[in-house]
């Protein structure tokens, strides 16, 4: 019989790592099957956009991506971007399926983990999955000399940033959901327009000014800005520090709303 | 609290584990358990038995921790499960109705994982995963993916599962629903073991032979209330005549047979959509009655009383419905 005392006294921290150590394990199950899309994907962006329509952008003059070549401007915002599409396929059907498929979240509820252990354990490790594909991507730029400045490595944490506050709200909605489609939405209209219109494979300036203003207002803009000024070696710190601010704010209320809509839904 | 001193079936000078006074659990408008009542003392076994939707899994689900009450009182090895539900959740083995094994692993990855949820260190995990997969019969298994598992093979492996922190009670929620009757006898037996061995189980069935095999007291749930408790034996004296004779007509002289045989004199006659069962004290006897009067059924059937009679007799209902 377990000393009671002891189990209540044990801080909930290494309660998620618990939950962590869960997704661990189900990892070096299939990783092999996770790493083409992981080490090939971004290497095809960079190579298609960066050098193939590099090309062709740079003969035409390149002073509105600020004089630099168009490798070194896109590869930043595919760094920041590829950290939001990882941070979206993590969150939704793995967090979805915990609760209606493989049932990880109810296996592991009926453990001493509370929803908010269960929760955060999960964003660890997702966490962990983006900083791993933006490690990757970061080395490639710097492979394919796509970076112009040292303060590249800080690049990589931003990059994590901008993937952690979009999971934390991501996974705090798809743990409500009680049909798979609604991810659809998702992808459709969450993804591909923040992809196409946050100062991704273009300058903002490019934009209509109204549209310019929604822009600054998405998450991926600040993301992308963040990465792209570090890549450069061009940083604005208060600009640089909004940015900063506003992540880390995004994946604040994420966590909060994560912890409240886990409760709501295991513990009924 | 004033009830009844007979309506709380408390073994005598037995430690108490979980008790409950007037627990309920409301989802809406809903009442899924509707103020019940009782004391689950250590080492016995017991069962809840009832149709689908009469609040079993929802008793579970609170006793287990992950489902707060909505009112009355309950407490788990002393504790609130509110409050400590986390701390109490150490203590417990829960076999859920659906299994929850990852099926991606390995059958020993599944205890591993299970294990550090208690965070158990991983030597003493690999020592009881040996023992337990020896208990379960899985040992051959220990390596092989979870996938490709039998349902059988998978429900043992889930009371395995609940078995790596040494739980005080083991809840069983329908431990053998969905399985065919070998691998179900295989389940009982390795219950019964545990049972022996002294492990607390409360369980949730609608097999009426689960129940008996299993139970040492139980209670008849039905529209999230109690409609009877005791033993098994108990309650099919209490509640059910020595013999029932089961009575299978043509089905187009069903409801002739159903009319005259209202007024036979047995204890009772329960009319069902394809049999006719009379509550007797000695069913040849009955059945040579009923011979001459002019009936001639298909088939008859003498048996003895059962918890499902009991069932039926309390609800109007049958438990597999």
């Amino acid at each position: 019989m377990a000393p009671a005392a002891v189990l209540t006294a044990w801080p909930s921290s290494s309660l998620s790592i618990r939950a962590l150590q869960c997704w661990m394990t189900v990892y070096r199950r299939i990783w092999r099957s996770s790493i083409w899309s992981s080490v090939l994907g971004p290497l095809f962006y960079l190579g298609a956009m960066g050098v193939g329509l590099g090309t062709l952008v740079d003969r035409h003059g390149t002073a509105s991506l600020g004089g630099v070549s168009y490798l070194a401007f896109v590869a930043p915002a595919i760094l920041a971007s590829g950290a939001m599409n990882a941070a979206m396929s993590e969150a939704s059907y793995p967090v979805f399926g915990s609760v209606k498929w493989n049932k990880i979240y109810i296996a592991a509820q009926a453990s001493p983990l509370r929803p908010s252990d269960i929760f955060r354990g999960h964003l660890m490790f997702m966490t962990m999955r983006i900083a791993m594909n933006a490690a990757l991507v970061t080395v490639y730029m710097w492979a394919f000399g796509a970076t112009q400045s040292a303060w590249v490595v800080l690049a990589w944490p931003a990059a994590t940033l901008t993937g952690l506050a979009f999971a934390a709200p991501i996974a705090a909605w798809a743990v409500t959901l009680q049909i798979e489609t609604s991810f659809a939405y998702l992808f459709r209209f969450g993804m591909m327009p923040l992809m196409l219109f946050s100062g991704t494979f273009f300058p903002l300036s490019q934009l209509p000014a109204w549209l310019r203003v929604i822009a600054y207002a998405t998450p991926l803009w600040h993301g992308v800005n963040l990465c792209r000024m570090l890549s450069l070696g061009d940083v604005d710190l208060p600009v640089a520090l909004a940015n900063v601010a506003y992540l880390t704010a995004l994946a604040a209320v994420g966590i909060w709303a994560g912890t409240r809509a886990y409760r709501r839904r295991l513990y009924v | 609290m004033s009830h009844p001193p007979g309506s709380v079936n408390r073994v005598p000078d037995s430690e108490v584990l979980v008790r409950a006074r007037g627990l309920t659990k409301r989802f809406g408008n809903f009442m899924a358990v509707d103020g019940i009542d009782f004391d689950l003392c250590r080492g016995e076994a017991f069962g809840f038995l009832g149709p689908n939707g009469a609040g079993k899994s929802s008793t579970m689900r609170m006793i287990g921790c992950v489902s707060p009450p909505s009112g009355g009182e309950l407490t788990i090895l002393g504790r609130d499960p509110v409050r400590d539900g986390s701390a109490i959740r150490a203590r417990l083995g829960v076999v859920p109705q659906e299994d929850t094994l990852d099926v991606e692993l390995s059958v020993r990855e599944n205890l591993l994982v299970y294990g550090r949820y208690f965070g158990l260190p991983r030597r003493v995990i690999r020592e009881r995963t040996d023992a337990l997969l020896d208990f379960v019969q899985l040992s051959d298994r220990a390596r092989d993916k979870v996938d490709p598992l039998s349902g059988g093979l998978k429900r043992r492996l889930t009371i395995a599962r609940s078995l790596i922190n040494e739980p005080e009670i083991l809840i069983l929620d329908e431990p053998t629903t969905g399985l065919d009757p070998q691998a179900r006898h295989v389940v009982w037996d390795r219950l019964f073991r545990l049972k022996q061995r002294g492990v607390t189980l409360i369980l949730t069935t609608h097999y009426m032979d689960e129940a008996e095999q299993l139970c040492d007291r139980l209670v008849v749930m039905d529209h999230g209330t109690f409609a009877a408790e005791g033993s098994p034996r108990d309650l099919i004296t209490r509640y059910c005549s020595p013999e029932v004779l089961e009575l299978r007509f043509d089905p187009d002289r069903h409801e002739l047979a159903a009319d005259k045989l209202r007024d036979f004199p047995a204890e009772r006659a329960e009319v069902l959509a394809d049999r006719i069962l009379l509550y007797v004290s000695d069913g040849d006897d009955a059945l040579a009655a009923v011979r001459s009067t002019g009936l001639e059924p298909l088939t008859s059937l003498v048996r003895r009383g059962t918890l499902e009679d009991v069932f039926l007799r309390l609800t109007g209902r049958r438990l597999e419905d």
